[in-house]
């Protein structure tokens, strides 16, 4: 590899056995995805882009195919190894934000951390570093039921940040939230991005996908074809001007 | 070291989720502090029970052995004993003339009597008679005075000891050393006060009045037959000395190798023999009765760990994807059923021990509160934690965090 890739697929298959019936959910993906970029995952619902998502993310592995995460291996890892690579490696932000109901935001923050065993004090620091993050600093003792839509948003975004991952994975972040709260989470993202995170987003939303300087459109498992979103690189390069 | 920073987290996960659902938790503890109370408080009566009794049986004496017509066991043959010569005291005269190993020997010849000094009097006062060995062979003492010489029990003369209780009642104030006092109408110089002794299984000890046995005024009571104590010097000559009692015993009755012992040797661990195999039993009876309780109790905390496990799918999805893995997920929910059943060993405890002390009260014991008490009610409790959130845990370790997280 001459430059490296956060992200490398070769031929990624992905079946599932429902009943008698085989479903080819991934029939031979290619992709590299290099770190700081900002790629969009598309595709009508069916196209597979759910199980792409849920085997970038480690949550699931592949039937055939290699998958390196930072160079490493991880097409055929354990369960506990894959956790181990989610707690690092990976911040998901969920569609239904997936906050855990009777914690307040700050512990909400604070679950990556627990799992990898950070000390208590340095957990708290970190997080609260995570909300600042998101401007939500001043509500972190607030339970999720007493948050906005957004505000729920910005904490899963928190959590998704405060293990400093290799990779951001948004799944439909702004499919539960209004026009207006959604172009403000959008905007976290575009922030993050300028940060030097790298963000995959997972949507069938075009105007979404539009913040993304790359859009891969999927179908029916395979790669159906790539571009360059130049609206969002040309409004990048008017920005560093 | 990465398992005990977590151990607090673990903790208060549990702490939050039981919080969650108060009366739940509290309805699932039931169970648990039920069980574990019954078993606390059985255990403790036990316990200050044991630990009274065997005080009582220290007064016995475990060197000694007590001659006599009737075993202090009696099972079910009460009516074939009754038939027994009983022991006379010209038994005890060939027991301490030919007894080999016994270091002290004296015959023990009880009776009711009332006792007067001047105008007063005191009815059905425990009399002894005894020798000058008795204090050895029966572990009393005076107070102060002296006890009997060795002359005076040869001579027969009319001298006597009196317990605190003789002299509290017909003293008040004064000195009873050299007061004449009469025992069952006879006159007696009184040389001595026995040490207070106290009760021995509700009896008092102290309302008694030692004479020497030869000058015992009408123990022609001799139906009754007497009692002879023999002490040892050496612990390990008891048995020996018990053989050769018994010896002697036989060759005194006549009997022929074909008869039976006519005739007891009765020693302190018949006693403690006894009272173990009662103990014992009990404690067979409360584990089985606090085992049941627990055992529902458990299949309880098991039963509420699986709704638990259950509606929380979901969160069981978020935490594995920020990266928990099957053994903290595992340990997650154990810890939760432990502290679930931890709580309700730690309430029953308290309530056993409380209410332990009703009873006690009423029988007039100390509560014996030990260490094994404590670990005894968390460590049942601990373990039936475990074991029902065993089932649950795994359960809950094992979804698959696609799934769970896709969970409604």
């Amino acid at each position: 590899m001459s430059e490296r890739s956060l992200i490398q697929f070769e031929n990624i298959q992905k079946t599932y056995i429902l009943g008698l019936t085989k479903v080819h959910a991934l029939r031979g993906i290619d992709l590299q995805i290099k770190r700081n970029e900002y790629v969009a995952i598309m595709g009508p619902s069916g196209s597979g882009k759910s199980t792409l998502m849920n085997i970038i993310g480690c949550l699931d592995v592949v039937t055939e195919g290699k998958y390196f995460l930072n160079d490493n291996d991880v097409s055929e890892l354990k369960d506990d190894e894959l956790a181990h690579i989610r707690n690092k490696e990976i911040g998901f932000v969920f569609q239904t934000f997936n906050l855990l109901p009777r914690a307040n935001a700050l512990h909400n923050v604070e679950l990556p951390l627990i799992y990898n065993g950070t000390p208590a004090s340095k957990r708290k620091e970190l997080a609260i570093a995570a909300l600042e993050k998101v401007g939500l600093a001043d509500r972190m003792k607030h339970k999720p039921n007493e948050l906005s839509g957004g505000e729920r948003q910005r904490v899963a975004i928190a959590r998704a940040l405060v293990n400093n991952p290799s990779l951001i994975l948004a799944d439909e972040p702004t499919g539960n939230l209004d026009t207006k709260t959604g172009a403000e989470i959008m905007e976290i993202f575009d922030n993050l991005h300028e940060q030097g995170n790298t963000i995959i987003l997972v949507t069938h939303e075009a105007f979404i996908a539009e913040h993304a300087r790359r859009a891969v459109h999927l179908k029916d498992g395979k790669i159906e074809y790539e571009e360059n979103n130049k609206a969002a690189n040309r409004r990048s390069r008017k920005e560093e001007v | 070291m990465f398992f005990w920073i977590q151990m607090g987290e673990y903790i208060q996960f549990a702490w939050i989720a039981l919080k969650a659902n108060k009366i739940r938790s509290f309805l699932t503890t039931l169970g648990i502090i039920i069980g574990v109370a019954t078993i606390i408080l059985i255990f403790t009566l036990i316990q200050s029970i044991n630990k009274y009794v065997e005080g009582e049986f220290a007064n016995i004496g475990s060197t000694s052995v007590y001659v006599s017509k009737f075993p202090w066991v009696i099972t079910n043959n009460y009516f074939e004993l009754r038939n027994r010569p009983p022991v006379t005291i010209s038994e005890y005269e060939a027991l301490e003339n030919y007894s080999t190993y016994a270091r002290w020997i004296s015959p023990n010849i009880q009776a009711m009597r009332t006792i007067e000094y001047r105008s007063k009097s005191l009815d059905d006062v425990l009399t002894v008679g005894c020798n000058d060995e008795f204090t050895e062979t029966n572990n009393v003492a005076t107070e102060y005075g002296r006890w009997f010489t060795p002359l005076e029990v040869s001579h027969g003369r009319y001298v006597c000891i009196i317990g605190e209780t003789v002299e509290n009642e017909l003293f008040d104030k004064e000195d009873p050393l050299g007061k004449r006092i009469k025992v069952g109408g006879h006159p007696y110089k009184v040389i001595g006060v026995l040490e207070k002794k106290g009760n021995f299984f509700g009896f008092n000890m102290d309302n008694q009045v030692l004479l020497p046995y030869t000058a015992f005024q009408g123990y022609a009571i001799h139906r009754r037959g007497i009692t002879v104590a023999m002490k040892v010097d050496d612990p390990n000559d008891l048995e020996d000395m018990k053989e050769e009692t018994r010896g002697i015993m036989r060759r005194v009755r006549k009997l022929s190798p074909k008869e039976e012992d006519n005739f007891a040797i009765n020693q302190q661990d018949m006693l403690t023999n006894l009272y173990k195999q009662i103990t014992t039993t009990s404690y067979i009876v409360i584990f089985i009765v606090g085992g049941i309780s627990l055992l529902v109790g458990g299949i309880g905390i098991m039963n509420i760990m699986l709704v638990s496990v259950t509606e929380r799918i979901k969160e069981i999805g978020v935490r594995k994807a920020v990266g928990a893995t099957k053994g903290q997920i595992m340990l997650h929910f154990l810890f939760e059923s432990v502290v679930i059943s931890a709580l309700g060993g730690i309430i029953g405890m308290i309530l056993g021990v409380l209410s332990s002390g009703i009873p006690l009260n009423l029988m007039k014991l100390d509560a014996s509160v030990s260490v094994a008490t404590v670990i005894l009610g968390l460590g049942f409790s601990t373990f039936v934690g475990i074991v029902s959130g065993m089932y649950p845990a795994y359960k809950a370790a094992n979804l698959n965090p696609i799934d769970a997280l896709r969970h409604e």
